[in-house]
């Protein structure tokens, strides 16, 4: 988790990999009109239900859909929402801390003998 | 009635200062460096400040934005190695609504005669709380892209 999201871009790989497939496209499309059971996004898409499955895994990862078994049917939904909430909670906390840290610079470059005596713990 | 929700987040933020390592920590280890700097955006007055840099002390800033709006900013220090390693965890609240619960790893590496900050937060981000717009510009750069995407790949 820490690695994946260390680099801010790598969200948005994930997702523009998943969506350079045209399977994944149809299936982010049927997804666009409701949720779907697996067999239905397989259906006509004419493939097996493990290569969907299997394409299912890279949209999850992507964070774009969002899949939960309810008794024995595993229902897929489109879930742009969750990345975008990510994505906005990290630019809002990363661009107080670029804000700061650019003060503490200012601060730095203002005190070039800053005391450098702190509390021990 | 609120939704109630919670995304994790990690990131980390890198800067190179041109000052040795023992600067660069003084400014977050005592009282007038970190007052400094540690502040709110433009226009925001300071309320209430405490601070106790030692590992189990709290530090708190509390203030007021332009808008009027209420932040409070509530942290106890975990991990303190001089000149090297700060590991802190806080809860931010708008207006009395905790908004987020994070960790925050502030690590000190001297590259020459400066010093090279990584600040990394791993955050718990509660009710897809908005503050005020300011994530707007990410989020419809993102959709934007998303979008064409979409357009064009289909």
């Amino acid at each position: 988790m820490v690695k994946h999201m260390l680099n801010q871009s790598v969200p948005l790989d994930r997702m523009f990999h998943a969506l350079a497939d045209p399977a994944r496209r149809g299936m982010v499309e049927r997804l666009s009109r409701g949720p779907a059971s697996v067999s239905e996004l397989a259906r006509p898409l004419g493939m097996s239900l493990p290569a969907v499955v299997q394409h299912l895994h890279v949209l999850q990862a992507s964070g774009l859909v969002r899949s939960e078994k309810i008794g024995r049917v595993r229902t897929c939904r489109l879930e742009p929402k969750a990345l975008r909430t990510a994505e906005s909670w990290i630019s809002a906390r990363r661009s107080q801390w670029e804000r700061r840290l650019d003060r503490l610079g200012e601060y730095l470059a203002r005190h070039p003998e800053a005391p450098t005596q702190r509390s021990r713990t | 009635m609120i939704e109630r929700s919670v995304t994790h987040a990690t990131f980390s933020i890198e800067r190179v200062y041109d000052a040795a390592p023992a600067r660069v920590f003084a400014a977050w280890a005592t009282p007038e460096g970190k007052a400094s700097w540690f502040v709110g955006p433009v226009g925001w007055t300071q309320i209430e400040r405490v601070f106790d840099f030692r590992v189990g002390g709290e530090e708190r800033v509390k203030g007021s934005g332009e808008s009027g709006r209420i932040s409070d900013f509530r942290s106890h220090y975990f991990d303190i190695v001089p000149d090297g390693r700060i590991v802190y965890a806080y809860e931010m609240h708008i207006d009395d609504v905790r908004i987020s619960v994070s960790l925050a790893t502030v690590e000190f590496q001297a590259v020459g005669d400066g010093t090279r900050l990584v600040v990394t937060e791993q955050g718990a981000f509660l009710d897809g709380y908005d503050d005020a717009g300011s994530r707007e510009h990410g989020t419809r750069w993102l959709l934007d892209n998303l979008d064409a995407a979409l357009r064009y790949g289909a």
